[in-house]
């Protein structure tokens, strides 16, 4: 914003306060963000900046919390880091655990929630569809009904569906389930509730895509003889995969930072990121979870760069311009 | 042309031409459901079930009914009976139930469905559980010379609503009533616990709106005024905290605000406080607001971005033209447009406020908590009944706010990033 020339001393002072309050608004977003980078590199065990670090003493930084991250739970941590000591840690490092099961759980239940989100967006935004209103309510709101709620419910309900593991149903899907052959504490129902938190995010992201999408595009697909297989690869996919992949990461960033369905619903099997964090948070508090947490500043920031220019693109295609 | 009237069009094979339109828009509608629907499916059984299944939990508690049926049949034989002084048969199948809940070992279950309504039963039916063998007619003087309490109004009135597996009964206690002697009634000052805490979790989360709509009010505007590059640039900064990890961004408002956290240590520093006048601003409510205000900020950032954006400049340089003062250009000309961005960042974060866990569950403290973390507090207990009826009451608020956010603003309207 600009002042313009015609603008009192009042004015002016106002202007230049206005300024100063935005500025300090960007601050309280961003320092809780930027802070714990530095902070992850303390060489003591405190979560405030000691004397040494502010000196820039070399002394006072280390990266042994991030070292921490691969040692605990490590069988034989002060070995010599041969092969041997590696692979010991890719299996059962704690922290290296939590990620791996947060990786894979978020993957697939990306992947679940968005093909069936992709589908269902298609649907609604047909111009016939029946009842959008209330369906578009009800896909929605994941988000909007609270995750303890959610995962309360949940955890009562997976703990009932169960199939005996020695039916022909306990036979096909007994591998995904817990030993009980229930949907609590198995892989599997964090996926599903998970793939459940994601829905929103990809319905809203795919709908707002195909909102400029050009219908009579699929007519003309149509008319020179595509079949609606053809149609979708070939002439709509395209057009709104920007949407689908911002949609997807949203699911993935929902799962990879959901805690409360996790601690409700999954055995000690299910360790994830954020539980582990969770509870390191609540029990002992070590920098250790500044270092898991630069890294996943890191990493979205990574995602966020995606998005954006996902976006932009999205946008040029679809031949809007600016925001 | 009354002749062609009657003449009905019809397509190329001779339909009437009504008929094959209704057809086409009829499998047309089909086609779309048929699109939607296994995600529908989907919800259903992972969303809509569990949430169904919690509701039906919050009025069914099998804990007293499965276990005391001889007490039951009576109840249902004598449902006008006199609670202040049960006859002598009521006794008799209290103590014959009471000697089944010892060999049987459901006493604990039982005490526990009739203490959620009558404070202090569990002891009660031990002892009775233990002694019922020994216990000789007349019951009723037999059981009263154990402990006296047995002949208690609200006792009899509990255990005829237990005797029933399905009951509001968890509702009642919920809205703080208590079980007297007298039937259900509104409990003392030191009763109100749950009514107290959604009022003060819609408080605070009130509070928290109004916060989030002070400090975005100003750099919503900034960003939907300055040109597109630069304001691109600041967006990033509204949006980056949007893709952090929540835990992130708790774990570092507790390195910030702790009482050996960053900023004590800066004010301390400056000499603005002294050593020992280190500020408590984690563990408690400061800790929820300030952290909850962090994390909902961009939900009321991108809705009045969004909005005013769209509101020309040329508004207020006509207003400023024809002799408004800055003040009132702003009041009379600018504010009026930006209302809908208020209403659905508002709406927004006072939805999600209402609803949060995570945040006061960590750096909320003692009195930092609201209605979620009771939720879980009373999962955690085992107490799943009265779990599931406050958090049914909560869902019943959140449906009415989107209800409400739905009407006013429509949820299509809804937009991330």
């Amino acid at each position: 914003m600009v002042l313009p020339t015609y603008a009192d001393p009042l004015e002016r002072v106002w202007h230049y306060t206005y300024l100063v309050i935005c500025g300090l608004v960007f601050l309280f977003l961003i320092a809780p963000i930027l802070i714990v980078v530095p902070l992850s590199f303390n060489a003591e065990p405190y979560f405030t900046f000691t004397d040494k670090m502010l000196a820039l003493d070399p002394a006072g930084w280390s990266m042994r919390w991030y070292d921490t991250l691969l040692t605990l739970g490590h069988p034989a941590p002060e070995t010599v880091r041969d092969s041997s000591w590696w692979s010991a840690a890719w299996h059962r490092a704690t922290w290296v655990q939590a990620a791996k099961n947060s990786f894979w759980v978020g993957l697939w239940a990306t992947i679940l929630a968005t093909t069936l989100g992709t589908i269902a967006a298609l649907g609604l935004s047909r111009p016939e569809m029946p009842y959008r209103r209330v369906i578009m309510a009800l896909l929605i709101s994941p988000m909007i009904v609270p995750i303890i709620i959610i995962a309360v419910g949940m955890s009562f309900f997976f703990a009932k569906a169960c199939v005996a593991p020695d039916s022909a149903m306990g036979a096909i899907f007994g591998y995904f389930l817990s030993e009980k052959g229930c949907l609590a504490n198995s892989h599997l129902g964090v996926i599903v509730a998970h793939a459940v938190l994601g829905i929103p995010f990809v319905i809203i992201t795919v709908t707002a895509t195909l909102s400029g999408f050009d219908q009579s595009l699929i007519r003309a697909a149509h008319s020179l003889g595509a079949n609606p297989r053809t149609t979708f690869f070939k002439v709509i996919m395209p057009l709104i995969l920007p949407g689908i992949i911002s949609g997807a990461l949203f699911a993935f960033v929902t799962s990879f930072d959901e805690v409360v369905a996790v601690l409700f619903i999954a055995g000690p099997d299910q360790q994830t990121i954020p539980r582990q964090m969770f509870n390191g948070i609540r029990e002992a508090i070590s920098p250790a979870i500044l270092a898991v947490a630069t890294i996943l500043v890191v990493i979205s920031v990574l995602l966020l760069t995606t998005v954006e220019l996902l976006r932009r693109r999205s946008d040029r295609l679809r031949g809007v311009t600016g925001r | 042309m009354a002749e062609a009237a009657t003449e009905l069009l019809t397509t190329a094979d001779g339909r009437p031409l009504k008929a094959a339109l209704a057809a086409a828009q009829s499998r047309a509608k089909r086609r779309a459901f048929l699109l939607v629907l296994p995600l529908l499916l989907f919800v259903l059984l992972t969303f809509l079930v569990p949430i169904g299944y919690m509701l039906k939990r919050s009025v069914e508690h099998d804990g007293f009914s499965s276990s005391a049926p001889a007490l039951d049949a009576w109840f249902t034989e004598n449902p006008g009976f006199d609670p202040a002084n049960p006859p002598e048969e009521a006794y008799a199948a209290l103590v014959s139930d009471l000697a089944r809940m010892q060999v049987e070992k459901t006493t604990g279950m039982a005490g526990t469905r009739i203490n959620y309504t009558v404070p202090g039963t569990i002891s009660l039916f031990k002892q009775g559980a233990r002694e019922a063998k020994d216990l000789v007619a007349p019951f009723k003087e037999s059981l009263l010379a154990l402990d006296p309490e047995w002949g208690k109004p609200a006792l009899w009135r509990g255990m005829s609503a237990a005797s029933s597996p399905y009951t509001a009964e968890f509702y009642q206690v919920a809205s703080d009533r208590k079980l007297t002697d007298d039937g259900w009634a509104r409990g003392g000052d030191k009763d109100r616990i749950y009514l107290y805490l959604f009022f003060k979790t819609f408080l605070i989360s009130g509070l928290i709106t109004v916060i989030c709509l002070l400090i975005a009010f100003p750099v919503s505007h900034l960003l939907a005024t300055l040109p597109m590059a630069k304001s691109s640039l600041l967006m990033i900064l509204v949006l980056l905290p949007f893709w952090t990890s929540l835990l992130v961004r708790t774990t570092s408002w507790i390195a910030l605000l702790q009482e050996q956290g960053i900023v004590n240590d800066l004010l301390v520093g400056i000499g603005l406080i002294s050593e020992d006048g280190r500020l408590t601003m984690m563990y408690n409510m400061t800790g929820t607001i300030v952290a909850m205000t962090h994390v909902l900020l961009p939900f009321m950032i991108l809705p009045l971005y969004s909005v005013m954006r769209v509101i020309p400049p040329s508004y207020a340089r006509a207003a400023r033209s024809l002799g408004a003062t800055s003040w009132t250009t702003f009041r009379r000309v600018y504010l009026p447009q930006t209302l809908p961005g208020i209403a659905a960042g508002s709406l927004l974060v006072f939805i999600l406020a209402v609803g949060y866990y995570i945040t006061p569950a960590l750096v909320g403290g003692a009195d930092g908590q609201l209605i979620s973390n009771l939720i879980s507090f009373h999962m955690s207990k085992s107490n799943w009944s009265l779990a599931a009826a406050i958090a049914g009451m909560l869902l019943v608020a959140i449906l009415l706010l989107y209800w409400l956010y739905d009407r006013l603003i429509g949820i299509d309207r809804l937009k991330l990033g």
